[in-house]
């Protein structure tokens, strides 16, 4: 790494943001410090996305990324931890511009996300805006709340340590 | 953050440490209530009460909501600050790949400037 720093400037860390921007849409933005056909072979290539979808922080890892970037292909990705069982996130690509844009849809149930990826070059550094369209207003609720599955897990717990308490409480 | 989430977790270990607290959260647990029912369910003074759900409140635990004269308590954060922390959770998802990105980005360009010179020999 040292060697690196000598012969060119470390870059900055470029900020993520992520904006609710209607009640159907989420949008994701970051620039990347590199031309927009390197950053969209790395959105598409299985190989290459296996190293970046599930960084070591989320807890979760990808056991396996099936990618066919093609307009119609199918995208399946399985998720695992721990002993419990996999999870798949699937769908279709249903726009594919090489170095600028991607389209999927996401067939877990009929309330996901047509997802749009642009890919805006300038400069060297590349642009990437990820829009979420969700069917209805009452669907990007849901997967909102059910992130927040882990809250409510969190209010079980909190549960057990109250009769816990409550319990020996009573007998002193 | 980490250092945000471990003052949320000493509060809460605080805010548990009462046994009218506890019995607050218990009550809370089966149905919303104002703090007027709270303190009248305790036996309690307004001004008591108040401070119990405010120790709460602190926490994370409690969020209450002003409704004409009535002060609504209920389980969990206010749906705004649910929304705005899943928002954060989601971005702090996707920071955290676009950093593995980061480097498979760097590598590519390394690889690409290499073959580069290759095809220029």
């Amino acid at each position: 790494m040292d060697a690196r720093r000598e012969s060119e400037p470390t870059p900055m860390k470029n900020r993520t943001t992520v904006e609710r921007k209607s009640e159907r849409e989420l949008v994701v933005t970051r620039t990347f410090n590199g031309p927009a056909r390197i950053v969209f072979e790395a959105w598409t290539t299985p190989k290459l996305l296996m190293r970046w979808w599930a960084p070591k922080s989320i807890g979760v890892s990808l056991l396996s990324c099936e990618a066919d970037v093609r307009v119609g292909g199918r995208y399946r990705f399985e998720f695992g931890h721990g002993a419990s069982k996999p999870m798949a996130f699937f769908g279709r690509y249903i726009e594919v511009t090489p170095h600028s844009r991607l389209v999927w849809t996401n067939d877990e149930s009929d309330e996901g996300a047509v997802t749009t990826v642009t890919f805006e070059e300038k400069g060297g550094k590349t642009l990437l805006v990820m829009h979420e369209l969700y069917p209805s207003k009452e669907a990007l609720d849901a997967a909102i709340a059910g992130m927040e599955d882990g809250m409510l897990e969190t209010f079980a717990q909190l549960d057990e340590l109250l009769l816990t308490l409550g319990a020996s409480v009573g007998r002193s | 953050m980490v250092q945000y989430a471990r003052t949320r977790f000493d509060a809460s270990f605080a805010a548990l440490s009462d046994a009218t607290r506890r019995g607050v959260l218990e009550q809370l647990v089966r149905a919303d209530a104002s703090i007027t029912d709270l303190a009248e369910k305790f036996h309690m003074t307004l001004t008591g009460m108040k401070k119990h759900v405010g120790v709460l409140e602190q926490a994370g635990l409690v969020s209450t909501e002003k409704v004409g004269r009535v002060r609504t308590c209920k389980l969990g954060l206010r749906r705004l600050e649910e929304e705005a922390a899943w928002i954060e959770r989601y971005r702090q998802l996707w920071d955290a790949r676009f950093d593995e990105l980061d480097k498979v980005v760097e590598e590519l360009k390394r690889k690409e400037k290499v073959d580069g010179r290759k095809k220029r020999e």
